[in-house]
């Protein structure tokens, strides 16, 4: 480890960073902005100078930028020569000329590394008093603001949305001072990891649109540690509230998982919980069908005399906490519990869960599959299905050329010589898919199969790997590929619903560890808790548990069920759900949102959302994490694993009836299953203090706290008591050095950025001083897990196709599809063909098809896809007009000639005059 | 037919067979498509004048590139107009040599003569006045290029003569 000397100060730094990187991880305050951990350094900005001396004797030495500076045995520098002082001065200066100051009614004042910069620099005085640029803003989508006068042109947003996340619609136009960031026209970003932007740009040219139309300063908002709901990946983000509202979600760092970015589903996606359609109060149904409001207790009795010594089931759900589901698994008993995923996924589920108790390959994190230098995609949309993922991908692609570059000698921090030295060399990721995937473009191969001969191609390539030779010359690529890699990556997933595939992932993966090398495999699952649920009905042998359309044809025989936050018409076999509802069974809901369910039930329970209620999602990873509330629910709301204690004190159910904190209800699901005994660790316990306090929500500057509600009432109201957690809903308490688990906000003394990040990491762009959230729970026995091919020949009539899911970030996950923004994003549902297709069926993008599957028959507006397999069209999958159509059936097709074209309907932009 | 599949057509037949067949030629000389687009942008201008929003989209699409990419190349460079010019552009050094040399004075005569000032077309679409920090001939400075030809050693007597018709017909400039 070199040892170089700032100020005479000497530090012992790690060989190859950069001066920069040194001086913020010895906690010293130098001040950037181009500079970001996860983009390296381009120079642009001259923001972080500092002296250079060339040894003891040098008194003047020379101004560097630290960002480009690598770090050299003994060499001297100093921040406080007040050449540096002044240079860096002059930079923020210069920076202000055009910066139009206009923080009081910007979005990212307060939280603006801009602010934190000039003040840091302590430039105070303008002495600029011509006129300014100004530049024409775009419309860039319901979701980003754009608000180009505020540029002070560092280039960050480029590089994160092209060079890092893919984007190809965003590009520094012109030149000089009146350098532009935008699109060749207005138009919504197609990126999927657009909301980035908020966060990477460091003042306020990029700002959340719909924080801003109800928005409130970084300081006022009450944040908590919570886990994105929006898929299996499981980002940390820190959501922000104020008023009783969900205000915003930023990014929470994780180093393994999500490090700096989130996808949009997971940023945007949660603005449902703000929706008109929540529940606010218990409800029991009236003869003629409406509900009639109750209050909890009411509610509570009713159920508890419905279920009290009777016979009585439950359906769990994959996007409810573990908690909730062990305790409705514990309130009716595990033989009445089924789960609650549609029979196929439950299959592929417990393969899954089969497969990652016993493979010899590892499951990575998305950090560690950042480092995999030869990727397999078997049957995936990463980019729809398990978003962060794929932005991980984009990354590992680039190993390539970080080889190259260490050749070179280049430090892989000096992006902008990196990939001018690499170009379009990257390395190999073979997609084998049935349509286009928005990976295509970073992949070296991408073939189009249908379903069943995704899976054959997989085994094929494991086969060859054993040293057979097929003959499929591509079969044998791709293993040659796999061989020669270090560490090669095998990725498949449950969105085909298609086992085969999944098998076929498995046994490259395990063939590639029978060949002496150290594989991943990472199978991506649909819904937030899909794992978890899965590890806890897994009883290690049968794979044909209890499923809900079994359950519905004893409906009869039973006196109640209870359906904890599932929408049963999303789990296929409708015919037999409406069973359910149609016997004599006293049916009782809790849910988040209205739905056809909750509509169907004799009793609903209002539930809380992920923001308002604390609970453990088991990412597919493996990984067990813990949200926490935010805000507490309003009106009668209550999470849904109070209600089901509530039930089961109602029942005196001797256990349970036992449990109060939700700390016990974790130790006790814990204890049930020996998958889940880690748990215990995934967060500290309610009793854990921070130096003898609790975790503030809020920040030390919340302001209003005793007004702010004047409006409702004018009694100062008592700050609400956290008794389940060891945060506080209060500004009092330490946020500092506290587990990486329980962080609900960064902020340190002149870093009000998100850049203050880097004083809780324990070094620049590594893990937190509090180490890294979350317990995996599942540890592999390591005996392998190959399953046997099964061949499946297709059987098609002539003008058949076979149906294949498309999923889309916006619009194929429930929830977050009531956001209205999210709404306007994902469009109408869709059949997705081929170029050649379209013109034998004579339609063109936009028009629309008659698919008719069985007897049933749809309108679907037509999408043009550049790849799709023979025989093959997809459907979008997820949207609730499409739910009946299930991968692999068979349809027919016709033009829809009585096609309406529909009028574009604004819901949720401010698209025209109003530019907010 | 709908409004994206006419947008995809009108694409593909914006560029002419002979701005194709010159792209191509450059497109053998890089190794990238993306590599001749600077060549591609001139191109089309030299037989068109300047890059129509319409005229780039097509050339990002031949080229597989994004309408952004080509954007961000195109308004880069100060010598390839995004908006219509005149039929000759006249780039009106005003850099160091030709400003010592007086040219503060001669672009003000030539905006008295022609009517417009820098970034502006004369009515009449003949001319238009673009700034140019050198042009390599400081040695003859003052310096301009006026279209394709280069005019040195500029005064005001020279001015009137190259825009003789201009000034006769504005009448009250002189």
């Amino acid at each position: 480890m070199p040892t170089i000397y700032i100020d005479d100060q000497a530090l012992e730094v790690a060989q190859g960073e950069n001066i920069l990187e040194a001086c913020l991880n010895a906690g010293m305050d130098l001040p950037y902005f181009c500079w970001h951990p996860a983009m390296g350094s381009i120079g642009s900005c001259r923001q972080c100078a500092l002296v250079q001396y060339q040894n003891e004797e040098d008194t003047k030495g020379r101004i560097v930028m630290g960002c480009m500076t690598p770090v050299t045995e003994g060499a001297r520098f100093s921040l406080s020569a007040d050449n540096a002082g002044e240079f860096r001065e002059a930079v923020v200066e210069s920076l202000m000329l055009n910066h139009p100051h206009d923080c009081p009614v910007c979005g990212e004042g307060g939280e603006c590394h801009l602010q934190d910069m000039t003040v840091m620099v302590g430039h105070r005085d303008r002495r600029y008093t011509g006129k300014k640029n100004t530049h024409r803003n775009q419309y860039l989508g319901p979701l980003i603001h754009h608000e180009m006068n505020r540029c002070i042109t560092c280039y960050r947003c480029e590089r994160y949305y092209r060079d890092y996340a893919g984007g190809k619609d965003l590009a520094a136009q012109a030149s000089h001072d009146h350098v532009y960031f935008g699109r060749h026209e207005e138009g919504v970003l197609q990126s999927e990891f657009s909301g980035n932007l908020v966060e990477v740009c460091p003042t306020g040219v990029f700002t959340d649109k719909p924080f801003l139309k109800h928005y409130s300063r970084k300081w006022d908002l009450q944040s908590a540690p919570s886990i994105c709901s929006g898929c299996a990946v499981g980002c940390n983000i820190a959501p922000g509230e104020r008023y009783g509202r969900l205000k915003r979600v930023h990014n929470r760092y994780n180093h393994e998982v999500n490090g700096y970015f989130l996808c949009d589903r997971g940023r945007f996606g949660s603005g449902y919980i703000n929706s008109d359609a929540r529940l606010d109060y218990a409800g029991i149904k009236k003869p003629d069908g409406s509900f009639m409001a109750v209050h909890q207790q009411q509610a509570i009795d009713t159920a508890v005399g419905w279920i009290k010594n009777k016979k009585v089931a439950g359906i769990g759900s994959p996007r409810a906490s573990l908690e909730a589901n062990y305790l409705l698994r514990e309130l009716v008993g595990a033989a009445n519990f089924v789960p609650g995923f549609s029979d196929r996924e439950a299959a592929i589920l417990s393969t899954i869960v089969r497969t990652l108790k016993t493979t010899t390959a590892a499951n990575p994190s998305i950090k560690q599959m950042e480092a995999a230098d030869a990727i397999l995609i078997l049957g995936e949309d990463v980019t729809n299905t398990a978003p962060r993922v794929a932005l991980g991908l984009r990354q590992s692609v680039r190993n390539k050329a970080f080889e190259l570059a260490a050749q070179m000698g280049l430090p892989q921090w000096q992006d902008a010589a990196v990939r001018n030295l690499a170009q379009d060399q990257r390395s190999p990721m073979i997609i084998v898919s049935a349509m286009d995937t928005r990976l295509d473009d970073v992949a070296s191969q991408c073939i189009s199969l249908p379903a069943d001969d995704i899976a054959a191609f997989g085994y094929g390539v494991a086969k060859a790997l054993s040293g057979e030779k097929m003959d499929d010359e591509a079969v044998n690529q791709v293993a040659d590929i796999l061989f020669a890699a270090n560490s090669p990556l095998v990725i498949s997933g449950t969105s085909m619903l298609h086992e085969g595939i999944i098998n076929s992932a498995v046994a490259v993966a395990e063939q590639l560890h029978t060949s002496g090398k150290s594989s991943m495999l990472s199978l991506c699952v649909a819904e937030s808790n899909s794992l978890g649920l899965a590890l806890l009905v897994d009883d290690g042998q049968s794979d044909r548990a209890a499923s809900i359309p079994k359950l519905a044809k004893r409906a009869s025989k039973l006196d109640a069920v209870i359906i904890l936050e599932n929408t049963l018409e999303r789990r296929g076999a409708s015919g037999e759900i409406q069973q359910l509802f149609d016997a004599d069974s006293k049916v009782i809901s809790m849910d988040i949102l209205e739905n056809t369910t909750l509509g169907n039930s004799d009793l609903v329970l209002p539930a809380a959302s992920y923001a308002e209620s604390q609970g453990t999602l088991v990412s597919s990873e493996g990984r067990a994490q813990r949200y926490f509330p935010v805000y507490q629910p309003s009106a009668e709301r209550l999470p849904s694993w109070q209600w089901l204690l509530k039930l089961a004190a109602g029942c005196e159910c001797s256990e349970l009836a036992e449990l109060e904190y939700f700390d016990q209800v974790v130790a006790a699901c814990a204890n049930s299953q020996p998958a889940l005994a880690q748990l215990v660790d995934v967060a500290p316990l309610r009793d854990y203090r921070n130096q003898g306090l609790k975790i503030p929500r809020q920040t030390h500057r919340y302001s209003g706290r005793t007004a702010m509600n004047a409006g409702v009432s004018v009694h100062e109201p008592q700050q609400p008591k956290d008794t389940q957690s060891p945060l506080a809903f209060s500004m009092e308490g330490l946020n500092r050095d506290e587990p990486a688990s329980l962080i609900p906000y960064v902020w340190s003394p002149g870093w009000n950025s998100n850049q203050s990040l880097q004083k809780f990491q324990a070094e620049v762009d590594g893990p937190l001083k509090g180490g890294t959230s979350g317990a995996h729970l599942i540890s592999s026995d390591g005996l392998g897990a190959v399953q046997p091919q099964v061949s499946v020949t297709a059987n098609l009539k002539p003008h058949q196709w076979h149906l294949v899911p498309v999923h889309r970030v916006h619009g194929s996950d429930e929830m977050s599809i009531n956001t209205d923004e999210v709404a306007e994003l994902a469009g109408r549902p869709f059949i997705a063909i081929g170029e050649k297709l379209a013109e034998k069926l004579g339609v063109v993008e936009g028009d629309g098809l008659l698919v008719t599957q069985h007897k049933a028959e749809f309108s679907l507006e037509v999408k043009i896809l550049s790849r799709v397999a023979k025989n093959c069209v997809g459907f979008s999958a997820g949207y609730s007009e499409t739910l009946e159509l299930q991968p692999g059936d068979l349809v027919t097709l016709v033009k829809d000639e009585s096609w309406v074209y529909p009028t574009p309907t604004m819901i949720a932009t401010d698209r025209g005059a109003a530019h907010v | 037919m709908n409004d994206a599949q006419m947008i995809q057509t009108d694409l593909d037949s914006v560029l002419s067979a002979e701005e194709l067949r010159e792209i191509d030629a450059e497109l053998s000389h890089v190794p990238y498509k993306s590599g001749a687009a600077i060549d591609a942008l001139k191109i089309v201008q030299a037989r068109r004048g300047w890059i129509s929003d319409q005229c780039l989209q097509a050339i990002a699409k031949y080229l597989d590139m994004s309408a952004e990419e080509l954007e961000g190349i195109a308004t880069f460079y100060n010598l390839i107009y995004r908006r219509p010019v005149g039929k000759k552009v006249i780039l009106f050094c005003d850099s160091v040599s030709c400003w010592i040399c007086g040219c503060d004075s001669i672009k003000q005569k030539i905006t008295d003569v022609l009517g417009v000032d820098y970034g502006q077309t004369t009515e009449d679409n003949e001319y238009s006045l673009i700034p140019v920090p050198c042009l390599g001939a400081c040695d003859r400075a003052p310096v301009m290029m006026v279209g394709d030809d280069l005019v040195t050693h500029i005064d005001e007597a020279k001015i009137d003569e190259l825009f003789a018709d201009k000034t006769n017909n504005s009448g009250g400039n002189t």
